[in-house]
C-alpha cells in the first residue's frame, strides 16, 4: 500500500496542475478539447477581439451536432438560424486550424461519440467541452467535465482553467444486472437515489463489480449522466477492456508510444486505502429497468412502480416541486406509469446511441412492428455508427419495423433540430433530460433505456422489457 | 459591488438551465438579446404575449436586480446563455440554497453572483417577503454581506479569487496568460507520458 494512497481522481488532478497559488484556484492544464456549434461562438469572437490565437490546435477537435438536422446530407439546413450558427463553426474552425468534423464529413457525429470513436479521449486526461455531458468521457478515467463559454474562452486561449478541486464520490456498485436491466438503470436509479443535486461539488468514481463488467458503451452511458445527479464529472478507472477498446483508433499512440502510454495509465486506478469525501452504494442485483415520471432525471421509479404522491411528502417545497411536476406531465399520483399511452419514442443521444444500444433496441424490434400510434426514431451517435449498424443490417430492422432511421446528431435530445414533440406529447427517450420543454415546447417525457424504449414503441405504452424477452 | 433592490421571488427547486433559456435560443452566435428570452416558456403563451400573472412580466420585477430562487438552481446544461439571460434582464444577484457548479461558475465571470444562503435564511427572507412584499435587500460583495430592514445580517461565501475578480475588473485570461512561462514548462517536462495528442 503506497504512504500516500490517493484516487484516481487526485491523480489525475495532481498530474495537470501548472501552477498553485494561495490567492487563485489552481491552473490546470486540458489535455482534449472538444468544440461544438453552440457553446463556442461567443468564445472565438472573444480571441479575434484579443487578437489571440488558438493555443493548442492539436488538442482541440471540433464538430457540428446540436443544430445539425438528421436527415439525408445530400438536403441544406432549412432553418436558416441554424445554418448561419454550423457555417460560424466551420469559418472558426478553419480560421483559427482546428482538427474539425464538419456537418459533411463521414466521421461527423456527437461531441461525446466521437471523441471515444477516434481515441481522442484517454485514460488520465483532462478533457474539457462546452457541454454538461462531457462527463461521458470520464467512462476512460479521464477528468472530463462541462464548462461554460467563457471557459471555453480560456481554454482555447491558455490550453488552461481556474479551477478548485471537487470532493470525491465513490459510487460502488455491487452485483449482476438481471436480464432486461442496463447501464442506463444504473444511473438512473442513482439519480433516483441521492436526488439530482445529490452530487454538486463532486466528481463521482463508480466502482464494483457491475461496473467492471460494464463494456466501454455501457461505462459512457452511466458516467454520461453523471451530471444528471449533480456531479460535473464521473470516472471509471481503466483495465483491459478500455485499452482493448482503444488499441488501434485513430489518435491513440502506436506501437512503442502504445506501450508508454498503457504503462502510464496503469498507474491511475484508485490506490487501496485512498478514501473518498462521499460514497453511496447501489446493488445491481436487486435493480430493475428504471423509468422517470417526472421533469427532472431525479424523478424517477422502477417500471413496476407507482407515480409518487405528493401527499405523501412532509417537505413542502419538494412536495410542490412534485405537485407542479405531475401536473406539466399530466399523471395521476399513485398509479403506476406503465400502461402509459406514448406519442414518441426517441433512441439516440450521446447516452444511448452507439452500437450497441442500437443493438439492443432492434433485438426488440426484430420480427415486431412498431405501434401505429407512435412515430419511433433512431438515431445513430455518429456517421460511423450509422455505417456500422448498416453493415450488420440494423437500419433494415428498424425499418421493417416502422422505425425512422436517421442521420447522425443530438435530434430530439434537444429538439434544436427541428426534431421535437408538439406540445402535450408523451416520448419515451433514451436521452438525458426530462426537464419541461426539453424535446420540444409543452412535450413530456420519460427517460428510459433503449430495451424499454423499443418495448414501449412495439407496445404504444410504457413497457416492461421484460415481459417480451 | 453593493447593491440594493427588491426581490424577485420564484420559489421552484431545481430550475435548469432549459427553463432559464431554452435550447431553441441557444442558435445565436451573439450573447446579446437574450433578456427577453428569459424563463421563455413560463413567461409567455403560445401567441407570444406575455402572461399577466408570471412575475417577470410585472414592472416591478424588471426594476429588481435580485432573484430569490429555490434549491439547486441553474442545474442542467452548461449553456453560458443562462447567466447572460439573466444579466440582460437586469438581474445582479441569485439567491439560494444552493446552485448547480457549472451555473455559479459561469455567473461569477458574467458578474451575476450566486448567493448562497442556508434554509434558515431562505425561509426568514420568504417569510419577510410574504410579509412586506417591497421588501429591498442590501447586497455588499466587499463585506460579504446582506441584510434586509429588519432582518439580520448575512454573512455570505464567495471564492476569494473570484471576489478579487468582481471588484477589480480581473480579466481571468490575461491573469492566466501571466503564467505563460509556467504553461510552456509544463508541456515542456511532462507532456510526452500525460499527453499522446501533442504535435
Ligand atoms: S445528445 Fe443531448 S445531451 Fe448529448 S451533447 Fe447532444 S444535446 Fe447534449
Amino acid at each position: 500500500m503506497p504512504s500516500n494512497p490517493r484516487t484516481i481522481i487526485q491523480k489525475v488532478w495532481d498530474n495537470h496542475i501548472v501552477a498553485e497559488s494561495e490567492a487563485a484556484p489552481a491552473l490546470l492544464f486540458i489535455d482534449m478539447h472538444l468544440v461544438h456549434e453552440v457553446t463556442s461562438p461567443q468564445a472565438f469572437a472573444g480571441l479575434r477581439q484579443r487578437g489571440i490565437k488558438v493555443r493548442r490546435p492539436d488538442l482541440t477537435f471540433a464538430t457540428v451536432d446540436h443544430s445539425t438536422p438528421t436527415t439525408p446530407r445530400n438536403l441544406p439546413i432549412l432553418d436558416p438560424i441554424a445554418a448561419t450558427q454550423v457555417a460560424q463553426m466551420e469559418t472558426n474552425a478553419q480560421e483559427f486550424g482546428i482538427p474539425y468534423f464538419g456537418f459533411q464529413n463521414r466521421d461527423q457525429g456527437i461531441c461525446h461519440v466521437i471523441g471515444p470513436e477516434n481515441g481522442l479521449t484517454q485514460p488520465g486526461m483532462t478533457l474539457v467541452c462546452g457541454d454538461s455531458h462531457t462527463a461521458t468521457h470520464g467512462a476512460f478515467g479521464a477528468l472530463a467535465f462541462g464548462i461554460g463559454t467563457s471557459e471555453v474562452e480560456m481554454v482555447l486561449a491558455t490550453q488552461c482553467l481556474l479551477q478548485k478541486q471537487s470532493k470525491s464520490y465513490e459510487v460502488r456498485v455491487d452485483g449482476t444486472l438481471k436480464n432486461g436491466v442496463t447501464a442506463k438503470d444504473i444511473i438512473l436509479a442513482l439519480c433516483a437515489k441521492i436526488g439530482i443535486g445529490g452530487g454538486t461539488g463532486c466528481v463521482f468514481e463508480f466502482t464494483g463489480s457491475a461496473i467492471r463488467a460494464l463494456s466501454m458503451e455501457e461505462r459512457m452511458t452511466v458516467c454520461n449522466m453523471s451530471i444528471e445527479a449533480g456531479a460535473r464529472a464521473g470516472l471509471i478507472a481503466p483495465d483491459e477492456k478500455t485499452y482493448e477498446y482503444l488499441a488501434g483508433r485513430r489518435f491513440v499512440p502506436k506501437g512503442e508510444k502504445w506501450d508508454e502510454a498503457v504503462a502510464h495509465w496503469k498507474t491511475l486506478p484508485t490506490d487501496e486505502g485512498a478514501t473518498y469525501d462521499h460514497s453511496v452504494t447501489i446493488d445491481a442485483d436487486t435493480l430493475e429497468p428504471m423509468i422517470t415520471f417526472g421533469t427532472n432525471p431525479g424523478m424517477g421509479i422502477a417500471i413496476t412502480g407507482t407515480v409518487p404522491d405528493p401527499a405523501n411528502i412532509a417537505d413542502p417545497l419538494e412536495r410542490e416541486s412534485l405537485r407542479k411536476a405531475l401536473a406539466y406531465m399530466a399523471l395521476e399520483a399513485g398509479k403506476p406509469l406503465a400502461g402509459q399511452k406514448i406519442d414518441v419514442v426517441f433512441i439516440g443521444s450521446c447516452t444511448n446511441s452507439r452500437l450497441s444500444d442500437l443493438r439492443s433496441a432492434a433485438s426488440v424490434l426484430k420480427g415486431r412492428k412498431v405501434n401505429s400510434a407512435v412515430r419511433v426514431l433512431v438515431v445513430p451517435g455518429s456517421q460511423e455508427i450509422k455505417r456500422q449498424a448498416e453493415a450488420e443490417g440494423l437500419h433494415d430492422v428498424f425499418r421493417a419495423a416502422g422505425a425512422e432511421w436517421r442521420e447522425a446528431g443530438c435530434s430530439m435530445c434537444i429538439a434544436m433540430n427541428g426534431d421535437q414533440l408538439s406540445p402535450g406529447q408523451y416520448s419515451v427517450s433514451t436521452s438525458n433530460r426530462n426537464f419541461e420543454g426539453r424535446q420540444g415546447k409543452g412535450g413530456r417525457t420519460f427517460l428510459a433505456s433503449p430495451l424499454t424504449a423499443a418495448a414501449s414503441a412495439v407496445m404504444g405504452v410504457v413497457t416492461d422489457v421484460r415481459t417480451m424477452l | 459591488m453593493k447593491f440594493e433592490s427588491t426581490i424577485t421571488q420564484i420559489q421552484t427547486d431545481n430550475i435548469d438551465t432549459d427553463q432559464i433559456i431554452p435550447a431553441r435560443f441557444l442558435k445565436t452566435i451573439s450573447k446579446e438579446g437574450l433578456g427577453d428570452q428569459l424563463f421563455f416558456d413560463w413567461r409567455y403563451n403560445a401567441d407570444g404575449s406575455p402572461k399577466p400573472d408570471f412575475i417577470l412580466n410585472s414592472d416591478k420585477a424588471k426594476a429588481s436586480k435580485v432573484l430569490l430562487a429555490g434549491d439547486n438552481f441553474g442545474c442542467g446544461s452548461s449553456r453560458e446563455h443562462a447567466p447572460w439571460a439573466l444579466t440582460q434582464y437586469g438581474f445582479q444577484a441569485v439567491i439560494s440554497t444552493s446552485f448547480a457548479d457549472i451555473f455559479k461558475a459561469n455567473s461569477l465571470k458574467n458578474r451575476l453572483l450566486p448567493l448562497v444562503v442556508s434554509r434558515e435564511v431562505h425561509q426568514q427572507l420568504r417569510d419577510a417577503l410574504t410579509a412586506n412584499p417591497d421588501l429591498t435587500v442590501n447586497v455588499n460583495v466587499e463585506t460579504q454581506i446582506f441584510a434586509w430592514p429588519g432582518g439580520p445580517e448575512i454573512q455570505f461565501e464567495i471564492d476569494a479569487f473570484a471576489k478579487h475578480c468582481l471588484l477589480a475588473g480581473v480579466d481571468e485570461i490575461g491573469y492566466v496568460q501571466q503564467h505563460e512561462a509556467q504553461i510552456a514548462a509544463y508541456e515542456a517536462q511532462r507532456f510526452s507520458t500525460l499527453n499522446t495528442l501533442a504535435n
